[in-house]
């Protein structure tokens, strides 16, 4: 193959420009299903079961380490110019608004992201997605729409239980392990955290990526080359698409909300 | 419609999360003291407010007692127009003043109250007449270097012509 001649160029773009008009068609599909799939509620309910439960634990724990870590290093900075007292304010601004969101996104791309798109893909592979077309039930329906729904729910609720566990760790280190002055600590996050405009907008923000991530997922997989090595690149596909995508959006979101 | 033992436990993901944003909420963003809606207002003018930001707060003797609500141009008097906001719990006499400080050297700027010795208090609407401005950092270098020059400023530039 070679990309120099014209003709090759054109089959190119046609074939890009095709993939990404069938990807758009398939997301206006995903969502218009959200009625159909709120009426199959055993089914959603499994997806945010795993998608969501299972990967409750790798959550918290990060956003633990997170906060621990957050408050160490804002410590460490704000102690040089005799402003300990900021701590709270300073890790608790850094999640809601930006680490949150993103942190979860990213390894709810690695835990969650990737088993939807192994598994859609698989059953690809093994002709699971034909077979249902052949007895007339729609694959996107029945397989695609209850796990994207799943993903979109249960992933601002992680991010939230990440900030709420973020917030305990950095109050664990600042206060219990530094000493920070525990009315001081929680006093100047009172005053600095609006629910509404950092508490609100993270959760904005997490939901987009959430949107993003698992539509990422459910698209790769339902693409991916029915071979073993097919599935396999649309697994890596989907981590490296879904964290990029995550990071890109996380820049547009922030300079939508954040700046004045 | 047949139970699963997910039931459960999506239930209990569902309301973690739920408690999660709760706690955000209440312990960091403070959401019930945000608006104390029974509160009363009153509103001053300055000639200047420096850096002082709505929301900021406004202490007596330290304690906060209530928050600017909005900061205005008024362009009869070419004066900035504050709106507080003040906790009913407090009662103020009508003749005090209000200055705006500094916490710390670097810190954020507030309203500071004096209570005057009136023996009428402050109620919704009223203006306190008595204001001092934000001590403006270059304005206090400029005075500082003027009173300079007039002090030991005449011999300088004689030397200079010798």
């Amino acid at each position: 193959m070679s990309w120099w001649r014209p003709s090759d160029i054109g089959f190119t773009v046609r074939s890009e420009l095709a993939a990404l008009g069938s990807g758009a068609r398939l997301l206006g599909r995903l969502l218009a299903l959200l009625g159909a799939t709120l009426r199959r509620p055993a089914l959603l309910r499994d997806q945010v079961h795993f998608l969501g439960n299972h990967s409750l634990v790798i959550i918290a724990l990060s956003g633990l380490f997170v906060g621990f870590v957050l408050a160490l290093q804002g410590y460490n900075v704000l102690q040089l110019y005799g402003s300990e007292s900021s701590l709270g304010l300073m890790v608790t601004l850094s999640l809601v608004r930006e680490l949150g969101p993103v942190v979860t996104a990213l390894l709810f791309a690695g835990r969650a992201g990737t088993s939807l798109t192994a598994e859609i893909g698989l059953m690809r592979a093994g002709e699971q997605l034909a077979a249902m077309e052949m007895m007339a039930v729609d694959p996107v329906q029945r397989i695609l729409a209850p796990r994207f729904w799943g993903g979109v729910i249960a992933m601002p609720v992680l991010a939230l239980v990440f900030n709420a566990v973020g917030v305990l760790g950095g109050w664990l280190v600042g206060v219990v392990m530094i000493g920070v002055d525990a009315g001081a600590f929680w006093g100047q996050m009172q005053s600095g955290v609006d629910v509404f405009k950092d508490v609100g907008n993270g959760v904005v923000k997490s939901l987009v990526f959430g949107l993003a991530v698992t539509f990422t997922a459910v698209l790769q997989g339902y693409v991916a080359r029915p071979t073993p090595e097919g599935v396999s690149r649309a697994t890596t596909r989907t981590v490296v698409i879904a964290s990029l995508a995550v990071l890109a959006l996380d820049f547009m979101l922030t300079a939508l909300m954040f700046s004045l | 419609m047949e139970r699963s033992k997910n039931d459960v436990w999506v239930g209990l993901f569902v309301i973690l999360g739920l408690a999660a944003l709760v706690f955000l909420a209440l312990q960091s963003a403070n959401l019930l003291n945000l608006h104390w809606q029974s509160g009363y207002e009153i509103s001053a003018k300055f000639d200047n407010i420096g850096g002082l930001k709505p929301k900021a707060a406004v202490r007596s003797a330290g304690v906060v007692v209530g928050r600017v609500r909005s900061i205005t141009f008024d362009d009869s008097t070419f004066q900035a127009k504050v709106a507080l906001e003040m906790d009913k719990r407090y009662l103020f006499p009508k003749d005090s003043s209000l200055k705006i400080l500094t916490s710390g050297l670097l810190g954020d700027q507030y309203i500071g109250i004096e209570a005057g010795a009136d023996e009428k208090n402050l109620v919704n609407g009223d203006s306190v007449t008595s204001t001092q401005s934000a001590v403006v950092l270059e304005n206090l270098i400029g005075q500082f270097l003027y009173g300079k020059a007039q002090e030991g400023g005449s011999p300088a530039p004689a030397a200079g012509k010798k």
